[in-house]
This record gives C-alpha cells, structure tokens and sequence, in this order.
C-alpha cells in the first residue's frame, strides 16, 4: 500500500535559487550560497553567516493586499506554493470541494513578524500592536495561508518537530492520503532571519562562529564547528497515484515510499539514539533492504557529536562506506523546518537526472566516519534515496522516496 | 491637528493594508464601499487602530463599522476631531 | 476504528490542569457547577489594555512536583503539560516498566507555544523594547526551547513516559486540541504506536497575546463583570476570555487496554478537520466546512447523527462564532440539532486557544463517565439566531454514550471528533 503516494509537483525557494531549475542547477555545480547576514546588522554578534534568499522580491509575486499581513518565510510559502501546483500542472479550482488537504511544518513561525510586534507592544505600547499579530507569527500561519490562497478546503495540518518537521510533514500528509485525500501540498518553508531569531539560535551554542564562508558549515569534517542557519523550503504535491492518474498529471518525480519517526530516550538514561531505528522502520515501510538505498541525503548537523551520531547509524545500517551520502544543505545552511522539505526536492531531482550532488567545503572528512561523502558530483543509477532529519531535542525522522517507475 | 482627508485616508489604508482592487464603476473611488475595494474586516481593524493613533482620537467602534466608504470614514473621524477641539 | 488494522484508540488516563481547578475530580466538579473561573489578570499589569479578564490557573508548579531546575527551563505551557501528562499517566494505571518505548508516542497541541518565556525573554535582550539588536549576551542558555515549541512534547516524552516512539507538537491554532488528539487517535489506529499520551497546554495569558486579541477586538471588554464576561450564546455576549491550562490523555490501542484490564473512558471513534479557506480570522456564516468536518467525523464513526447524546460546543462567546456554529450543527445534524444539548465550558474556564480542544474532549469523556453533560453558564439572555438547547446555567443529567465535539481556528481550521462510551454498544443493542 505504500506505493501509491506519489509527488508531481514542486515549489521550492532556497538560497541556492528561485525554483527547482536554479536550485538543481547550482547544487550540481557545488555553488555555496552561505554569506554574510544582510538582512540585519549582525556585526555584533558571534555568528554572522547565514544562507539568505537574496533575490526574492515578493512584490513580483504576490498581491500588495497580503503583504501587510504576512511575514518573509509566509510570503516564499505562498510563492512555492503557486509554484507547485504549476509544476504539477494542476489547478485546485478543479478538484472536488475537500479534495486538496495542507500540511506544513514550522519550526519558530513568523518570528520576525512577532519580533516587530514585541518592539512595537514593548517600546510604544499595546495601541501599536499589529491586528495581523494575531496570526501572521503563529505556526499554523502557512497552513492558514496557503489553503486562503488555492481554496483548499481539505484537512489542514501544521506540526513543529524542529528540523525533522520537514519529513514529518510529508509523513503526516500520506496519512491523509491513506484516509482517502486525492492529494495534500506539504512541506515547509522556513526561517527566521532577525535579530530576536538569530538570537534564540545563538542561546544553543551550536551555530558556528567561522567567519569564512567556506569553513563555517562542514558536517562530518575533522573541523566541524557547528551550522550555519538559512532560509527556505519546498512545498511539494502529494497525490495518491490513482488520483494523479484519474487527473491525467503527466508528470511523477517519483514516490514516497516510506518514512518513520522516532524520538531519543531521555538524557542520561544511558539509552542509545534512535536515528537508525527510524531508518529501519522507514525502510520496512518502503519494504526495501539496505542494500536496495542508492544515496543517502543526511542530516548533517555539523556538530562533532551530533555528526557522530548519524556516521555510526549509517553505519551499522550501510556497513562501512556502505552507500553514498551527500549534504547539499552545506550550500544552504540549514534551513529549519524547509532544510529537509528540500532535501526532499533535491533527492528527486537527483533520481531524475542520476546525478548525486555534493556535499561542499568538506576537505578531511573525519576517517572514522566511514562515510562515503559524496564531494563532487557523482554519476550513478540511483532508484532509491533516503533523506534524514533531526530536531532539537531527539527527533529522528527518515523518509525514503524511490524514482517514477 | 490636521483634519483628515480621502486621499491621506486611502494612503494609510494602502500602508495597512494594500492597494484596493481597482473598480470599472462611475462612482468616485472614495464613494465605493470598503469591502467592494477589497478590504476586510482585518484591514479595517488595522485601519481602525492606526487612525486613532495618528489623529488622537477615539473611535467608537459601532460607529466606525457603520462608516463603509472611505468618503464616509473621513467624514467621521473629521466630525470626532472637530468635537475634540 | 481503521478498516484495514481493525485497531482503534481508547482513552485511559486523564489529567487536569485549569483555570479554577489543578487535577480532574476538581475540574469536573467546577464543570457540573457550573462556577466560572474568570476574573480580572493577575500574571501582569492588564490596566494598558482594553481586554483586562482571563480564566487563569492558580499553579504552584513546585507544590505539582517540578523541581527548581524544570521550572526554571520550562515554560508555563510546558510545565502545566507535564504536570497534566503525570496525572494522566497515574491515572491510566499503565506500568510503564512493561511497555517498549518504541511503541510509545507522544503528541501534544499549542497554539502560541512557550510564548510567555518568550516575551519575558524578549523583554530581557532588548531592554524593555528599546533595541532592536537585541542583546545576545544576556539571553538565557535554553531559549532555543523557547523559540521552538517541540521542546513542549520532547519535556513530556522525557518525564514519566520516556517515549521513544514517535513524538510531536501540533500547532493548528485553536484547534490543536482536538487535531493532536485525533493525530495520536489515528497513530494507535493505523498501527504505529500502541499507547499515545497526548493532549494540548497553552499559556498565553502575557502581554503581546492579550494585545494582539485587543487589535482585532475579539475578547470581552467586560472588565467590570469578569465572572460574567465569557458568554457563549447569549445575545449581550462581546467576545471570548483568555484562558490557559492542558488536559494530557492516555490512549491506548483498545485491545491494550483490555489485555490489562484498564478502564475505559471512551473510545475515540471518529476525527476530521478541514479548512475553510476564507479568511485567517473570519468565518462563514453558514459553517459549511465544519459542517463537513462534523459529517465526516460522524461516518468514520459509523454513527448517525440520531445516536449522539450531547454536543461539546467550541462556544467561544463571539459574535461570529456562535453562529457559525449553530449553523454547522443545524446542517450536520439536521432536526437531531434541536434535539440534544449542546453546551460551551468556555463559559466556565475561558478560551485557552490550543488547549481548549483537549481539555473540552476531557469534559466529554467525563460526561460519559458520570452521564451528566456540564451547563453553558451566564446563559441568561438567549440569542434568537442561537435557537438550540445550549444547557443554560445548570448540568443536566442523562445517559450519555455518544459524544460530538468540535473546534474552530484562526486559520480557518474546523475540527470534530466523535467520542463513544465504554457500553455504548451495549446499551445501543438494548
């Protein structure tokens, strides 16, 4: 039953590009979008790097009416949006009533949205406080938004798992499906680039503080120091085949064919982590063996221990240097919630066009990984990937998709 | 303070929450309802609390809702500012 | 129940925290008295603000067992979780020690996450709101718990439960109450997880959301009257009362349950949301989508409307919604509207945005339980365009079997969920 969730469109926004061409484009040519924060003055803080949407204008894409209402990742949410269902050459004006569902991840909401709203409520007073404040920095506002803009009248879902809500969405989205929803938009698009944001990132202590672009983010490296933070996501359209077939969408990017989620045992129980559970339960759920996953696009903390964590569940699944992994969010930053959504997007690319785009700016991948880090692009027949996220706080999730037939 | 005008009065409802949508009617834009225009409930709460801070004045709300047209806003808050002085 | 797994989630544990009353015995004694827990806040100076009432909680988060260290790193929101989650657990009677972690999962609703913690936090690094770079250095070492609400459900994976399932926060406005319950319901049923703790929790009684609320004048400016100031259905009602508080279930596969012989609230028989694309805050009038939302929940139950015993309101006490949801109950339900009592403990406990939807499902379990439905108290002047039987002023007694409840969210979310008795089927063949 697990083979007939199938994605035929996608809406994508990152650093790396505007759509999924630009994206594909320059990941494949190993392109680090990571620079200097822009969009506030972050001279004063210890981190300074971030992966920045730089040229997205949402005047050019969105009404002057939605704009006073929204914040920055809610305006790329409604683009990618748009996008999707253009990819999927679908118009929501068609389905049935309650045919289309949305599911999203967040991770903080419209936190800078919010961070305007405190200063106003904190430095003027209440009769300052926006009338939009009452949602446009909540989690569910994507959700809220997007099924405003394509009248999607189906079951609406939003869940924060920090990171690993950009698979965890897609998984809650196929729940829909299997309840009998022809089609659900799903993913996330995320981050919160204001100082109140970068802030809160930095109470973690594990933000890298490298100045130089090209050291600041490189998981599974001997001088791993941290991630860098960005800005972005993917929404993409679910269908069940059947539905897709009665519709007659042309294309397929391929299936989801499994996914998992499980949660780390408490600190200090002296319980391991459960990365590598959630990806054999993911891949129980595709019925698929190790040996059939072709690329792996990781999770890639770029914290030694976290990375450690991950290189050893890969591992004891894979074997040693059992199977190709690749991180292209180290063009990106990672992007919350939208850094796995598009993980996602470009796992299907990369089945499309059977190319494994690289992980950058890893020159001395720590050797006890037993990683095969995939640093240049890589030719090769890929039918399977699997993508893996984590959130703040022990999420593990694990999604496997497999190419159209 | 200054009373208000039609144009000023579009302008903050421009900033709060957009351009209006464009209408083929032979009325005077600022004769054309809010909700024709395409303004909500939410643009007009945001409109609403922007007003009474820039002009200092306190709208009562009923009679705020009953004010539809831009013509008609201007004309109430003018009336409210006049009793203030 | 899932056609295909034939599994289907029962509720075995409760547990409480609300406005007026911490535990579920107190909680439901205020219900079925029909005592109003709303009064003017006291969390912080409200004189600035044109809302200045809220149903609060008088929590002692030391005297409910959190030690200085978890108090210091959790949120209200979170702690008022946790503390609802170990009741919860106790009163299940689960032994945890038999359980495998991995068929254990957790999910819990908010809407506005830990943003008391936030706002005192925000207030720290930029001076009271005068920087806008706010200051790094002064910012406590786990904000980042704050900044993203998950911590609420990893805090309650990590305590009693230590689940190792699957685990997550769903945020869906005003109605993650009720869709993080009929997420971990669906989990149980289509296999997944054997045993679910899941509910809701919500602080937000803090500035920024009493303000915002202000902006948009959707809470009661009845700040003279506050015991009478949540008054859903009634014509002279002005909006809702801020509220905050959890309710944390046990739900367990319902061959669990019984394999070890736990007692049985209810079954949860049937959850559908859906979206009314309309508007971020508005509704339609005519409650089309929640209708749908009330038809498909009722099918997945295999019920009729006929068979439902009492409706659990969203009853909010604000113009629009009370409408609206009359409306939805009318063309869900047709003439069997008119028939059954429908009731809004809103009245009682306030609006405690996320939470609400679990602490109301509470209410509904606890109605099956003892067959008493709770009142819509400060019903005093029925609306002529609310015209259904919202149970003023006092608990009714009558066998109550099946259960309908529902929710509705800035968002344009409408949830139900259909919630059955233990002997339901029994005393339905009788």
């Amino acid at each position: 039953m697990n083979a007939d969730t199938v994605i035929t469109g996608m809406g994508l926004l990152a650093p790396t590009g505007l759509g999924h061409d630009e994206h594909w484009k320059n990941v494949l040519s190993g392109a680090s979008a990571i620079g200097p924060v822009t969009r506030f003055d972050a001279e004063r803080y210890p981190s300074r790097l971030a992966g920045e949407v730089t040229d997205f204008v949402p005047e050019e894409h969105l009404p002057s009416r939605l704009l006073p209402q929204t914040d920055h990742m809610t305006r790329m949410a409604l683009v990618a949006s748009d996008w999707a269902f253009a990819d999927a050459e679908f118009d929501p004006a068609l389905l049935p009533e309650y045919g289309v569902g949305v599911v999203t991840a967040a991770s903080a909401g419209g936190f800078e949205f919010g961070h305007r709203e405190l200063q106003n409520l904190w430095g003027r007073g209440p009769e300052y406080v926006s009338a939009y404040q009452s949602f446009a920095w909540f989690y569910a506002v994507n959700t809220g938004q997007v099924s405003i803009r394509h009248g999607l009248r189906g079951p609406a879902g939003a869940l924060v798992t920090e990171q690993a809500g950009g698979l965890d969405a897609l998984g809650e989205a196929r729940r829909q499906l299997r309840r009998g929803q022809p089609m659900v938009l799903t993913g996330a698009v995320d981050g919160s680039p204001c100082p109140w944001g970068w802030v809160a990132q930095l109470s973690t202590a594990r933000m890298s503080r490298e100045s130089d672009p090209a050291l600041a983010y490189r998981p599974f490296d001997a001088e791993a120091a941290g991630y860098v933070p960005g800005e972005g996501g993917a929404l993409l359209v679910l269908e069940s085949e059947e539905a897709a077939r009665a519709r007659g969408a042309r294309r397929r990017y391929g299936r989801m064919a499994g996914y998992a989620a499980t949660f780390d045992p408490p600190p200090g129980s002296g319980r391991p982590a459960n990365l590598a559970r959630a990806v054999r339960a993911a891949l129980d759920d595709a019925e698929l063996r190790p040996e059939e996953i072709d690329v792996v696009f990781a999770d890639a903390s770029g914290t030694p221990e976290e990375d450690a964590v991950e290189a050893d569940a890969l591992r004891s699944l894979f074997g040693p240097h059992g199977v190709p992994v690749t991180a292209p969010k180290t063009m990106t930053g990672r992007l919350s919630a939208g850094g796995p959504a598009v993980d996602v997007a470009t796992a299907l690319l990369a089945l499309r066009e059977g190319v494994i785009p690289p992980t950058v700016h890893v020159s001395r991948p720590l050797p006890d990984h037993t990683l095969d880090l995939v640093t240049t692009p890589r030719r090769a027949r890929l039918a399977t990937a699997l993508i893996l996220a984590r959130g703040h706080g022990g999420f593990n999730s694990a999604l496997v998709v497999t190419g159209p037939r | 303070m200054d009373q208000l005008t039609t144009d000023r009065l579009m302008e903050i409802m421009r900033e709060c929450a957009g351009d209006g949508d464009a209408m083929e009617t032979d009325r005077r834009p600022e004769d054309v309802e809010f909700a024709a225009l395409g303004y909500d409930s939410l643009a007009m709460l945001e409109t609403l609390s922007r007003l009474e801070r820039e002009f200092g004045v306190a709208i009562d709300e009923e009679e705020f809702a009953g004010a539809v047209t831009p013509a008609e806003l201007t004309t109430l808050v003018n009336r409210i500012l006049t009793e203030a002085a | 129940m899932n056609a295909v797994t034939n599994r289907c989630a029962v509720i075995t544990g409760i547990g409480i925290v609300a406005p007026g009353a911490i535990g579920v015995k107190p909680f439901w004694e205020l219900l079925v008295a029909g005592r109003t827990a709303t009064r003017a806040i006291t969390a912080f100076d409200p004189e600035p603000y044109r809302s200045r009432i809220a149903a609060e909680c008088d929590f002692d988060a030391s005297a409910e067992g959190l030690t200085p260290r978890q108090i210091r790193r959790m949120d209200r929101a979170t702690q008022f979780a946790v503390v609802a989650a170990r009741e919860g657990i106790e009163d299940s009677g689960i032994d945890r020690e038999a359980l495998d972690g991995s068929r254990i999962g957790v999910v819990i609703g908010s809407a506005v996450g830990c943003t008391t913690s936030l706002e005192n936090e925000y207030a720290v690094v930029s001076d009271g709101g005068r920087r806008w770079l706010v200051d790094h250095t002064s910012a406590v070492p786990h904000l980042f718990d704050y900044f993203v609400p998950s911590s609420i459900a990893a805090e309650v994976a990590h305590d009693r439960i230590a689940a190792e399932g699957p685990v997550s926060l769903v945020s869906t406005g005003c109605t993650s109450g009720l869709d993080a319950v009929g997420r971990a319901a669906d989990l149980i049923a289509e296999g997944t997880a054997d045993v679910m703790v899941a509910g809701a929790t919500e602080a937000p009684i803090s500035p920024i959301t009493v303000a915002c609320f202000d902006a948009i004048k959707a809470t009661s400016p009845d700040n003279d009257r506050p015991a009478e100031a949540s008054r859903p259905f009634d014509r002279t009602r002005r909006g809702f009362v801020l509220g905050e508080g959890s309710a944390v279930f046990v739900l367990e596969e319902r061959e669990h349950a019984r394999r070890r012989g736990a007692e049985v609230y209810a079954e949860i028989t049937g959850f559908a949301s859906r979206c009314n694309a309309f508007h971020m805050t508005g509704l339609r009038p005519d409650g089309r989508e929640m209708a749908e939302a009330i038809r498909v929940a009722l099918a997945t139950a295999r019920t009729e409307p006929s068979t439902i015993d009492y409706v659990n309101a969203h009853g909010s006490g604000t113009k629009q919604n009370d409408r609206h949801e009359t409306a939805a109950f009318k063309a869900s339900l047709g003439e069997h509207a008119y028939r059954t009592p429908v009731s809004s403990i809103k009245s009682m406990i306030g609006h405690s945005l996320g939470a609400i939807g679990s602490l109301e499902i509470a209410a509904c379990a606890l109605a099956i339980r003892h067959d008493v439905v709770p009142p819509t108290a400060n019903l005093r002047e029925p609306d002529p365009e609310c015209d259904l039987d919202y149970v003023p002023l006092e608990a009714r007694s009558l066998p109550v079997d099946n259960v309908l409840t529902v929710g509705s969210g800035f968002g344009g979310f409408q949830s139900a969920m259909v919630l059955s008795g233990p002997d339901a089927r029994g005393r339905a063949a009788a």
